[in-house]
């Protein structure tokens, strides 16, 4: 996030859109509804009637995958209707007179042909957005899993630019992480192309100060993402995987596929449960959860906080760094840690954003990076004055339809998500009867009119077909979907994951398009 | 700025604060049931009443605003019999089971009835007597013990803004209840468990797998391991095992919890977990000890990497680990084995 989660209750208007909050992040929903009690508007675009539209001014009940062509048409009505920033354009951006030009075009009857909402809403939300003091976008995987979600990014972007809603208290550009510690792992470098803080592996530079902290030489060639590792293991070019954590067997897209790749490779699964995915190694090592450790997580709003050893790991389950450092070891690295604090210190050696963030100094409250010495104070806002690259960058971005979308064959849109009594693939939270008591089983959401088309009954199992396969799972009749789009959560093996495609990666971010699945869907008898 | 005196002491304080607020500032308790400094506050429960000089009542210091050279007693003789009036009043319809009860050790009631002395009720009369609603999956609400200070509703409808409770009728049969007192189960309740954090005392109380005292907890300060809100909470442990959450006040969070962080969390103790090293032999993954798993996984990474080279081998990691975890985890994949095949699941 470029703002703090507080943030939200500063906010005159915010635009949420691709978040189902008051599911996924709860308790940042409360205090987007506390804010709208304290007279902050609400705009919500989303394919889905999530709870949050009960408190808002203004819903866009938008086509899954049409974000840029919404973004797009409020840009046009903002500066149709002058509400745009000139100051903070003229002083703080580039590339203005580029982005002018394409979003000429998305009119906003254009766009309520492609998003299949009234023009006169588009007009409404640009109004709402554009003319607030300080107005807040709050997004999140609605947003960045689609064939193109880094240009649905983009065009956020410039909407936030346009109006000079960045780097002040209030604004900003703010995507929801989904998993309690994805910021910091992103922050840490587990991602192919950077090390921590988001330095880039083929920069000269930043190799040599690595090569020189590790006292190791270094590859300055990306590596591959997840989706990129998996198809390579098919293609022969990658023989092991190393899986810490992770359950890409329900997690990630086109199920059948990912299987044959894990049992293709060399697998080792370390894990606190026997997952999906461990089911499949060749070797397992059990590993002590987040109450069994010392540690650090860094939430959305880029705080780094401290975790703490409550209880002992089950057997002879070792903390994951241990098992890591103990790996390290053997393959002739002797570097040992005594404690977790020590590699802590080593990471705001290398990490200019974490340097000034000691474990002293977090012991009862965390600090956002960046906070580059022991004197400052954390910076709860980005792009404070001016963006940090010097000039706000606007990118101009056309809207491109999801190639799932083209085929007779599979005429209804599928979208994913969480659900609130659910964590990612259920490895912890199927632990707890009273979860389980409320939501035991899969389930697809699909509107009334078109389960009454296709003759299904709400609670009946029914077959739905993707080009990856098919699944059987009960409808759930409601009126918060449009007649086009169903919903399924992602939680579940052998559920959503069998149907998306893992094939089409968006091209910057190399994340598949979860959001936007064609399927067709069959009665059963 | 406004400067009072409280039980002789004086205080700075801006204008606006509440007495409560300025006897705060220096350390001067004075007991509350319905006050919750995130909410507005309503003065009901009337425990936290002081002696202002010259005020014609005790006056409600959770809502009389402190005046310039105000003088005020929290403890004074009329103070005290007031508040044992109230508790007298309280205690005329509470079971009194605290025994058996299981907020006994966290119930403010108790500990005020012991701070003042109430044994028992003076009054004798009808008692409130309610069915138990048990039908939530994590909690249990039992009016019979509710004492009506109100902070369960107003913390569902102010700050988690979910509004499915609220009082019903009035008088002595007033109640806390969800539309047409239907029962939870048939409410719009989400289980954040965050009324039954603030309530006083036992009419609402989770339902504990584990029989445990609070005195017999330690509360171990964390933060949530579900979402990116990053929740600051606390760990009751008891005999290396958790037996309940408790929200703490973070900065990102405030004192609030959902259902996953303050009642799913008995995932850590569960015997499936993972509890030995495994190895598959002839199609099984059998147990293992840490040196045979480890040797394994060595000689798998020098054979790959001998034959194909470091990019033959691929890393997750994970977005559920340690900060320290990830770091090490990269700096495996590209210190050790050689190779920028290191990710997690960001984009999933």
């Amino acid at each position: 996030m470029t703002n703090s989660i507080g943030d939200v209750k500063k906010a005159d208007v915010i635009f949420l859109t691709g978040s189902n909050t008051t599911e996924n992040h709860p308790v940042m929903g409360a205090q987007i509804r506390q804010a709208v009690k304290n007279g902050t508007k609400l705009i919500v675009a989303d394919p889905r009637e999530i709870p949050l539209v009960r408190d808002a001014e203004l819903f866009l009940q938008i086509k899954p995958g049409t974000s840029v062509a919404l973004s797009n048409a409020m840009i046009n009505v903002i500066l149709e209707e002058g509400l745009e920033n000139k100051e903070y354009i003229e002083n703080n951006t580039e590339g203005f007179d580029q982005l002018k030009e394409v979003v000429a075009k998305y009119t906003p009857e254009a766009a309520a042909e492609i998003c299949g909402v009234a023009a006169e809403d588009i007009r409404k939300a640009a109004r709402l957005y554009g003319g607030a003091g300080v107005a807040s976008i709050l997004y999140c995987m609605g947003i960045t899993q689609h064939h193109n979600g880094t240009e649905n990014v983009m065009s956020l972007s410039n909407l936030a630019l346009v109006t000079g809603n960045l780097g002040k208290e209030g604004s900003g550009v703010n995507p929801l992480r989904g998993q309690n510690n994805v910021q910091g792992a992103c922050d840490m470098g587990a991602l192919p192309n950077v090390f921590t803080g988001y330095q880039a592996v083929n920069n000269e530079a930043v190799i040599k100060k690595f090569e020189a902290a590790w006292e190791v030489e270094l590859s300055n060639k990306p590596g591959k993402t997840v989706p990129e590792a998996i198809h390579a293991v098919e293609a022969d070019e990658v023989k092991m995987l190393y899986i810490f954590g992770e359950n890409p067997m329900v997690s990630d897209p086109d199920q059948h596929h990912v299987e044959t790749a894990l049992k293709k490779a060399f697998l080792v699964v370390q894990d606190i449960f026997l997952t999906e995915t461990a089911e499949l190694a060749d070797v397992v090592l059990p590993a002590a959860s987040y109450a069994e450790k010392d540690g650090t997580f860094s939430n959305t709003e880029r705080r780094v906080q401290r975790v703490r050893k409550a209880v002992d790991a089950p057997g002879v389950a070792k903390p994951d760094w241990v098992i890591i450092m103990e790996l390290m070891n053997r393959l002739g690295y002797n570097k040992v840690y005594n404690n977790i604090e020590e590699i802590h210190d080593e990471i705001r050696q290398v990490t200019p954003q974490y340097a000034g963030i000691s474990y002293k100094r977090i012991e009862s409250n965390g600090i956002q990076w960046p906070c580059p010495n022991e004197e400052h104070p954390g910076t709860p806002t980005l792009h404070v004055g001016k963006p940090s690259r010097g000039l706000g960058l606007f990118k101009p971005v056309e809207y491109v339809m999801s190639e799932e979308l083209v085929s007779e064959e599979f005429p209804v849109i599928m979208t994913t998500g969480r659900i609130l009594y659910h964590y990612h693939t259920r490895s912890m939270t199927n632990k707890t009867e009273g979860i389980n008591k409320i939501a035991p089983d899969n389930f697809m959401e699909i509107s009334g009119s078109l389960a009454e088309s296709l003759d299904i009954a709400d609670g009946e199992v029914v077959r739905v077909h993707s080009r990856r396969g098919h699944v059987e799972v009960a409808a759930r009749v409601t009126d918060t979907i449009e007649d086009n789009v169903v919903f399924m959560p992602f939680h579940w093996a052998d559920g959503a994951n069998v149907l998306t495609n893992g094939d089409v990666l968006d091209k910057l971010s190399k994340t598949p398009g979860l959001k936007v699945t064609g399927v067709r869907i069959e009665k059963i008898s | 700025m406004i400067t009072l005196t409280i039980n002789g002491l004086e205080v700075q304080v801006e204008e606006g604060t509440t007495i409560l607020q300025a006897a705060k500032k220096i350390g001067i308790d004075i007991p509350t049931f319905c006050h919750d400094p995130r909410l507005v506050p309503h003065g009901s429960c009337r425990i936290c009443v002081v002696e202002v000089e010259g005020a014609r009542n005790l006056q409600a210091s959770c809502t009389t605003p402190a005046a310039q050279g105000m003088k005020v007693t929290t403890e004074s003789d009329v103070v005290v019999e007031s508040r044992k009036g109230v508790l007298d009043l309280i205690l005329a319809n509470h079971p009194l089971d605290c025994l058996t009860c299981q907020k006994a050790g966290r119930c403010t009631l108790q500990d005020l009835c012991y701070r003042y002395d109430i044994k028992e009720s003076s009054f004798e009369g009808e008692r409130k007597e309610y069915e138990i609603d048990d039908s939530n999956p994590f909690y249990y609400s039992d009016q019979s013990k509710c004492i009506l200070c109100g902070k369960c509703v107003y913390v569902c409808s102010q700050l988690q803004g979910t509004e499915a409770i609220g009082f019903a009728e009035r008088g002595f049969t007033t109640h806390i209840a969800t539309p047409f007192d239907k029962g939870l189960e048939h409410s719009t309740c989400v289980s954040c468990g965050n009324c039954v954090a603030v309530c006083p005392v036992g009419a609402l109380v989770p339902k504990s797998k584990t029989k445990f005292r609070y005195w017999e907890t330690k509360p171990v300060r964390t933060t949530c391991s579900y979402c990116g809100v990053g929740c600051q909470m606390d760990l009751l442990v008891k005999d290396n095992k958790i037996v309940e959450v408790l929200p703490a006040d973070g900065p990102s969070n405030h004192g609030l919890l959902c259902v996953k962080g303050r009642f799913a969390y008995n995932f850590v103790g569960h015997p499936d977990r993972l509890k030995t090293p495994l190895i598959r032999k002839d199609g099984e993954l059998v147990e293992a000890s840490w040196d045979e798993a480890y040797d394994l996984i060595v000689s798998k990474v020098n054979e790959i990497k001998g034959e194909f080279g470091p990019d033959a081998i691929a890393g997750f990691s994970s977005a559920r680990g340690l900060n320290e975890e990830n770091y090490l985890m990269q700096k495996l994949m590209r210190g050790v084995i050689g190779t920028n095949n290191i990710d997690h699941c960001a984009r999933l």
